[in-house]
């Protein structure tokens, strides 16, 4: 007589594999490192202390206060960010058409200040503008959208070809559109 | 009519037999992709949002700071305060910080070391400029402001 082969109950496996599945569901967080990449100037001992005289018409000044109101070239701004945007760009494409700004984009220097008290929240919105204007810029001239380029700018080894003509490498290593944007050490008015 | 009246005389029964495996495959799915956070993050973290995001591609470069007001006000007090792995760090000791953590990296990759800065909404730009002073003497020169992207736009 054949003996009954033993079967083990299954029908509550999916019940067991679903329970495991909504239990990592609801642990699983996305790993998200996104955000707004700058890069910071060598340590303060490193840089060589002479004053470099900069031009006023090659500065674009942005200062915030500690009530995280805007100053735009010296000026209370009452506009939106996509217009601080627009006269950033209309700043370093300048090309030194307009006397009372810059000379080209590799010396147009977006200079931005901040007080001790401003807030984070004030801080990257402003940021945001100003690296939007560049990417723009970038975008544009190799004719591809914002997104993409910040997806090129993300991996630039894989697209190294199409990340040098954006920002207009020259044989000598530099760029014809350099971001230059200077973070200035905040000012002591708040906090 | 009686057209519509008509009820098909085959069985309704969706077959289940193989529900188990394709819950199986999503359940490896979701365990092969879950990251366990390994630190309990002590303080606030409204993260501002931007338009202009932009992702890393090495994730094992990436070292994390958590800055903002304690979660346990009683405990910590109202100040905004750093917070690196498990333990609440003053901006001096950002350079150690730095350190420690360049020595679990490839001896190779040492210097593409970037910092994330997980910064609360309301935190000032105080702290966070004296940590970036830190940075720059710790030659940890690449920076991220962790961001979420602005909802309704794109």
């Amino acid at each position: 007589m054949p003996r009954p082969t033993p079967e083990i109950p299954n029908a509550s496996m999916a019940d067991i594999a679903f329970l495991l599945l909504v239990f990592f569901l609801v642990t699983t967080t996305v790993a998200n490192i996104k955000g707004l990449s700058v890069g910071l100037p060598p340590p303060p001992e490193a840089q060589q202390m002479e004053d470099i005289k900069i031009p006023e018409r090659n500065l674009f000044k942005i200062q915030v206060n500690s009530f995280d109101n805007l100053l735009v070239e010296g000026e209370p701004w009452t506009g939106t960010n996509d217009q601080l945007t627009e006269e950033i760009k209309k700043f370093i494409l300048n090309n030194g058409a307009d006397p009372t700004s810059s000379d080209s984009p590799q010396d147009a220097i977006v200079s931005y200040k901040t007080d001790r008290g401003t807030s984070h929240r004030k801080f990257i919105e402003i940021l945001d503008a100003i690296q939007k204007a560049y990417y723009d810029i970038y975008a544009e001239r190799v004719g591809v959208t914002n997104e993409k380029w910040r997806e090129i700018a993300s991996d630039p080894e894989k697209y190294k070809d199409l990340y040098d003509r954006g920002r207009g490498k020259l044989p000598d290593g530099k760029l014809e559109i350099p971001m230059n944007l200077s973070i200035a050490e905040p000012t002591q008015v708040g906090q | 009519m009686s057209k519509f009246k008509k009820k098909a005389n085959v069985e309704q029964k969706i077959p289940t037999s193989s529900m188990p495996d394709v819950v199986f495959m999503l359940l490896f799915f979701f365990m092969v992709t879950t990251q366990m956070r390994d630190t309990s993050i002590m303080v606030q973290q409204r993260i501002p949002q931007a338009t202009q995001l932009r992702s890393l591609q090495r994730k094992t470069l990436v070292k994390y700071l958590y800055i903002g007001e304690p979660r346990k006000i009683e405990e910590w007090g109202k100040e905004p305060k750093i917070q690196a792995n498990d333990v609440f760090i003053q901006p001096k000791e950002v350079i150690q910080w730095v350190n420690q953590e360049k020595s679990t990296l490839d001896e190779s990759e040492r210097d593409q070391i970037t910092v994330a800065l997980k910064v609360d909404n309301e935190t000032k730009r105080g702290i966070i400029a004296d940590v970036e002073t830190e940075l720059r003497k710790a030659n940890a020169r690449k920076l991220l402001y962790s961001t979420n992207l602005k909802s309704g736009e794109f």
